[in-house]
C-alpha cells in the first residue's frame, strides 16, 4: 500500500544525565511537505534531529521512515549511515565541507568507492547538473569551497544530500548564517524541491520564515512537542505563545527598594565574534538589591556582554562603571577587585580547573588573599577549612575536597562556583545562563541563591536563554537583539517573544 | 562499537605500577633485538647489571650520567606542567656551560665558596635568557614554541661552535676547538675520592625537592599548574597566564642551563661541542617517563642512566652494538606512554556507538 507519510518519530527520549532533551516526541511528516521545528534554544530540536540522523541513540521510542516504494520501515537507530541510506539527508548549522577541495570533490565524498580505479565525474557531474537544474541549487562546482560564499557553501551541503537520493532533507537553523537576500533564494528553492516531492525539516526560531514558507509548524519546548498546528491556521501571537508557554503568575518575591547603581554601561561598544554579537553603544544601569535580566537568543550579543563585564574583553568605546568608579583596565583581576562576582556561561571551560582539587578550584580566585597564602605558599590548613566550610554551607557534594573537580556533577560543580562568588559578597553579580544543563533541583538552587544576593544589597545581571527563569527571578527584563538593548514594555511572553526574534513592535 | 573512556580517578596504584610496569616491559622486549644481535640474552642482563651495580665504580658512574638528565627532566617537567613545550633544553643547556665557561676561566679569582654559586648563576641567566625569546614570542604573538625551541638549538649549537673557534678557543689547545678549563677553584669538587661523581648530583637532587615544593604547596605552582590544566578557566579566575608561563618558560631555561653548568665545571673541565650527546632531548623522556613529577624525574633519571651505562657495558662485554641503549630507552619511552594512557583511560565495548555528553548542545 502507498502511503503519504514518508517518516515517522514514535515517542522518542532522550535523557543526558538527569537532564530531559527530549521527552516522549512523535512526529510524522508527509511527502512535500516542509514542516519547521520551532522552539526556543535547549527545547530539544537539535537533539530530536541528531537521533533521527543517528548521531544520538534514544533511550526510547523508534522511528520509521518509508523505501522508495514508501512503505514504512524501521530505521536502525544510533547509525548515521544507515540514515544515509534510508534517504535522510542532514544539513548542519556548521557546514561539514572540506575547504580546500572543489565544491564536486566534496559532493562526491564518501559516495564513491574507495577501490574503484578511476572515478567517473562525468556521470556525477552531469548528476549533479541535473539536480541545479530541477531545484535551481546553483553553485560553481569546480570552485574551492573556501572560496565560496556562505549561501554557496550551504547550496553545497545541500546538493550533498540530494546527490545521495535524499528523500527527507534535514536544515538544522539554515537561515541562521544567510543574509536576508540569500534566505529568500534558499526557500525559493526548498518550495521548488518540496514540489519535486522532497520532504523537509527545517529548524528555525525565526518565526516570520516560519510562517511564510513551511506546510506545518511542530513547536518543542523543555524537549516536548507542545502543539503543531498548520501553518495557515498560525500566526505569530499563537505560535510565540506555544515556544515560550502560558502565562504563569509570577513567584512572589520579596519586595525591595531598589538602591544606587552598581553597574553603568554607558553607550559601551565592543567586538564580538561576530557583526550580530558585537555591542552597539549600550546603555545599561544595574542598581543595588535588583535583580535585571537579559532575554534573548544566544548569539546576539550576550556572551560579548558578559565578557566585557568579567574583565575578558576590552570594550571599543564607551564606559562601564562599578559601584560609580569607572573602570579603566579591563582583566579579570581588576573586575573581581572592584566587586564583581562572575558565573561563567561555560562553566566547565571558564568556571573550574577539572583537573585540580575542590578545595584549589574554591580558592582561585583569591590566591593574593593573605588567609589563602603566606610568603607565597599556600596554607594548606586554611585551603581546607576553606573548602569543609563552604561545601558545608553550599551543599557541594562529591568525593571530597581534595578530589579532582571533574568528578563533581554539573550541578555541584555550579554551586562551587556559586560558592566561591558569593563568599566574596561581590555588589555585582553577573550570572551568565545560570541554570543551563542543570536539573530542576540545582537550577531552583541557583535561584534562591541569586534571591539571597538580591536581598543582601547586590546587584544581578542574569542573561538567560529561559524566559521561565528570567519572568521568576527578574526585577525587569531586557532584550538583547542583534548587540542592542529594548527594555521589556511588559511581562508578557509573547511580546518578550516577538522582540526576541527582533520583531520591534 | 569500541570507546573509550576517561578513568573516574586513577588510582594510586595505577598511576605508579604502570611505569614501573612498562619500564620492565620495556627491558623485556629489548631481548628480541639482543637475540637478533646474537647475543645471549641471561650473558646479558647480568652484564648490564654488572655495569651498574657490579661495582662502586660503575655504579657512580651511572649517578654521574643521571646527573645533567635530573636538571633537563626537571627542565622539561615545570615548563610541561604549565603546556610550554620547550624542546630546547639541549641548547639552554650549552648556553649554561659556555656562561660556565666564560665566567670560570680564568678572567675572575676567587675562593670556590665564591666561584662556584657566580658560574651557577651564570648558567642558570644564560639557559633562562635562551628561553626567553620563544616564551616572549608566544606570548607576545602566539609563536608555536615548539617550532622556536627546537630551531634555536641549532642555531645555539652552531654560535657555540663559532666562539669555540673564536674568542672562546682555548690559547693551548693545540689548535682543537676547545675552551680554555675551567679555574680549579671554580669545579666543582668530586663526593667520592677517584671517582668522577660530582657535587652536580646534589644540587640536582636538591633542585628536584625545591621544585616538588615550589610546584605543591605554592602559589606560583597552583598558578602554573592552573595555567596547564585549563588556560581558559586560569585567566577567567584572574591568574596572569601570560605572566606566569614566563616565568614556567624562564626557570625551565635556568634549570637546563645548570644541566650545562654541571657538566662542564663537574665532569669535562672544558668545553666541546660534545659535550652533552642530547641530555636535553633525553630530559624530556625522562619527564614523560617520571608524568612530570619532580620528584618521579630523579627516579626516572636513574632508570635511563641505568639503561644507558648498563647497555654501554654490556655492549662491550657482549661485542654487541651500543645502539640497542638507544633502543631499550625508546622502547622504554613507548610502553610508558601506552601504559599512562590505560592507567588514564578504560576502553568499552558497546553495542552502539551512541554519543554520550553531559548536557545539550544548547545550539538547538
Amino acid at each position: 500500500m502507498i502511503n503519504d507519510t514518508v517518516l515517522s518519530l514514535n515517542k522518542l527520549s532522550k535523557r543526558f544525565g538527569t537532564v530531559v532533551a527530549n521527552e516522549s516526541v512523535t512526529i510524522n511528516l508527509k511527502r512535500g511537505e516542509i514542516l519547521s521545528l520551532l522552539g526556543e534554544n535547549g527545547a530539544g530540536k537539535t537533539t530530536l534531529m541528531n537521533m533521527l540522523f543517528g548521531h544520538y541513540m534514544p533511550d526510547s521510542g523508534s522511528i520509521q521512515v518509508a523505501n522508495t516504494q514508501g512503505q514504512l520501515k524501521p530505521l536502525t537507530l544510533g547509525h548515521p549511515q544507515a540514515a544515509l541510506d534510508a534517504g535522510i539527508g542532514m544539513v548542519h548549522q556548521h557546514f561539514t565541507l572540506a575547504e580546500n577541495l572543489s565544491a564536486i570533490d566534496n559532493i562526491l565524498l564518501g559516495s564513491e568507492n574507495l577501490f574503484a580505479w578511476r572515478r567517473s565525474m562525468g556521470t556525477a557531474r552531469e548528476k549533479i547538473k541535473d539536480i541545479m537544474h530541477r531545484t535551481g541549487l546553483n553553485a560553481p562546482l569546480d570552485t574551492i569551497v573556501g572560496k565560496l560564499s556562505v549561501g554557496e557553501r550551504q547550496r553545497v551541503e545541500i546538493l550533498k544530500a540530494l546527490y545521495r537520493d535524499a528523500r527527507i532533507l534535514v536544515l538544522d537553523e539554515p537561515t541562521a548564517v544567510l543574509t536576508p537576500q540569500e534566505a529568500d533564494t534558499l526557500f525559493a528553492n526548498i518550495d521548488i524541491m518540496a514540489k519535486d516531492g522532497l520532504s523537509v525539516i527545517f529548524i528555525s526560531h525565526k518565526l516570520r520564515e516560519v510562517l511564510a514558507f513551511s506546510h506545518r509548524i511542530a513547536v518543542l519546548r523543555h524537549g516536548k512537542k507542545v502543539g503543531e498546528i498548520a501553518t495557515k491556521d498560525a500566526d505569530e501571537k499563537i505560535i510565540s505563545q506555544l515556544m515560550v508557554g502560558a502565562d504563569t503568575p509570577a513567584t512572589p518575591r520579596e519586595p525591595l527598594t531598589i538602591g544606587a547603581p552598581v553597574l553603568q554601561l554607558t553607550h559601551l561598544c565592543a567586538a564580538g565574534t561576530s557583526a550580530r554579537s558585537s555591542l552597539e553603544g549600550i546603555n545599561l544601569t544595574v542598581s543595588a538589591s535588583e535583580i535585571v535580566g537579559i532575554a534573548g537568543i544566544s548569539g546576539n550579543g550576550q556572551s560579548t556582554l558578559a565578557k566585557v563585564i568579567s574583565g575578558l574583553t576590552k570594550p571599543t568605546s564607551g564606559e562601564l562603571a562599578i559601584d560609580n568608579q569607572p573602570i579603566h583596565k579591563f582583566t579579570p583581576t581588576s573586575l573581581l577587585k572592584s566587586g564583581v562576582g562572575r558565573i561563567p556561561e561555560d562553566r566547565h571551560h571558564d568556571g573550574i580547573i577539572g583537573a585540580m582539587s575542590v578545595a584549589e578550584n574554591l580558592a582561585i580566585e583569591r590566591l593574593d588573599s593573605s588567609d589563602i597564602q603566606q610568603f607565597g605558599f599556600l596554607r594548606d590548613q586554611e585551603l581546607k577549612l576553606n573548602a569543609q566550610n563552604l561545601s558545608q554551607k553550599y551543599d557541594i557534594r562529591g568525593p571530597g575536597i581534595e578530589a579532582q573537580t571533574r568528578l563533581l556533577s554539573g550541578g555541584n560543580i555550579q554551586k562551587l562556583i556559586l560558592a566561591r562568588v558569593f563568599e566574596a559578597s561581590p555588589k555585582l553579580i553577573l550570572a551568565n545562563q545560570p541554570t543551563r544543563g542543570l536539573d530542576m533541583g540545582a537550577a531552583s538552587e541557583v535561584g534562591k541563591r541569586l534571591l539571597q544576593a538580591r536581598k543582601r544589597g547586590a546587584g544581578v545581571l542574569l542573561i538567560s536563554e529561559d524566559l521561565d527563569e528570567l519572568l521568576a527571578l527578574s526585577d525587569r527584563i531586557i532584550i538583547m537583539h542583534d548587540g542592542e538593548l529594548h527594555a521589556a514594555p511588559s511581562n508578557n511572553r509573547a511580546q518578550i517573544g516577538l522582540l526576541m526574534a527582533g520583531e520591534v513592535s | 562499537m569500541i570507546r573509550i573512556e576517561p578513568r573516574e580517578a586513577p588510582s594510586r596504584r595505577l598511576t605508579i605500577g604502570v611505569p614501573v610496569a612498562s619500564a620492565l616491559l620495556a627491558l623485556l622486549l629489548a631481548a628480541i633485538p639482543l637475540t637478533f644481535a646474537g647475543a645471549n640474552i641471561v650473558e646479558a642482563y647480568q652484564e648490564m647489571a654488572k655495569g651498574i651495580f657490579g661495582s662502586m665504580f660503575a655504579f657512580t658512574e651511572m649517578l654521574t650520567r643521571a646527573t645533567p638528565l635530573i636538571f633537563t627532566g626537571l627542565a622539561a617537567t615545570l615548563a610541561f606542567r604549565a603546556k610550554l613545550w620547550n624542546i630546547g633544553a639541549e641548547g639552554q643547556l650549552y648556553l649554561g656551560a659556555m656562561a660556565a665557561v666564560i665566567v670560570g676561566t680564568g678572567w675572575v679569582d676567587g675562593p670556590p665558596m665564591l666561584l662556584i654559586p657566580m658560574i651557577l648563576i651564570a648558567g642558570a641567566l644564560a639557559g633562562a635568557l635562551g628561553m626567553a625569546g620563544p616564551a616572549y614570542l608566544k606570548t607576545r604573538f602566539g609563536a608555536d614554541e615548539v617550532v622556536t625551541t627546537l630551531l634555536l638549538n641549532f642555531i645555539i649549537l652552531i654560535f657555540i661552535q663559532m666562539m669555540l673557534e673564536g674568542p672562546l678557543k682555548d690559547p693551548m689547545g693545540m689548535g682543537w676547538p676547545q675552551s680554555s678549563p675551567v679555574v680549579d677553584n671554580a669545579l666543582l669538587p668530586q663526593i667520592l675520592p677517584r671517582m668522577r661523581l660530582h657535587y652536580g648530583l646534589v644540587i640536582a637532587l636538591v633542585a628536584a625537592v625545591i621544585a616538588h615544593i615550589m610546584l605543591s604547596k605554592s602559589v606560583w605552582g597552583l598558578k602554573l599548574r592552573a595555567v596547564g590544566e585549563n588556560a581558559a578557566a586560569a585567566l577567567h579566575a584572574g591568574i596572569g597566564v601570560k605572566r606566569t608561563l614566563m616565568s614556567a618558560a624562564l626557570i625551565s631555561g635556568a634549570l637546563a642551563g645548570l644541566a650545562g653548568v654541571s657538566e662542564v665545571a663537574g665532569l669535562r673541565g672544558y668545553l666541546t661541542t660534545d659535550l652533552s650527546p642530547g641530555y636535553g632531548y633525553t630530559g624530556i623522556v625522562v619527564a614523560m617517563l617520571a608524568g612530570l613529577s619532580p620528584l618521579g624525574v630523579v627516579i626516572a633519571a636513574l632508570f635511563i642512566a641505568s639503561v644507558f651505562v648498563g647497555a654501554d657495558t654490556m655492549s662491550r662485554a657482549m661485542g654487541v652494538s651500543s645502539y640497542l641503549a638507544d633502543l631499550v630507552v625508546s622502547m622504554s619511552l613507548i610502553c610508558v606512554l601506552i601504559g599512562g594512557f590505560i592507567a588514564r583511560f578504560t576502553i568499552k565495548m558497546t553495542p552502539s556507538n551512541k554519543k554520550a555528553s553531559a548536557t545539550d548542545s544548547g545550539a538547538a
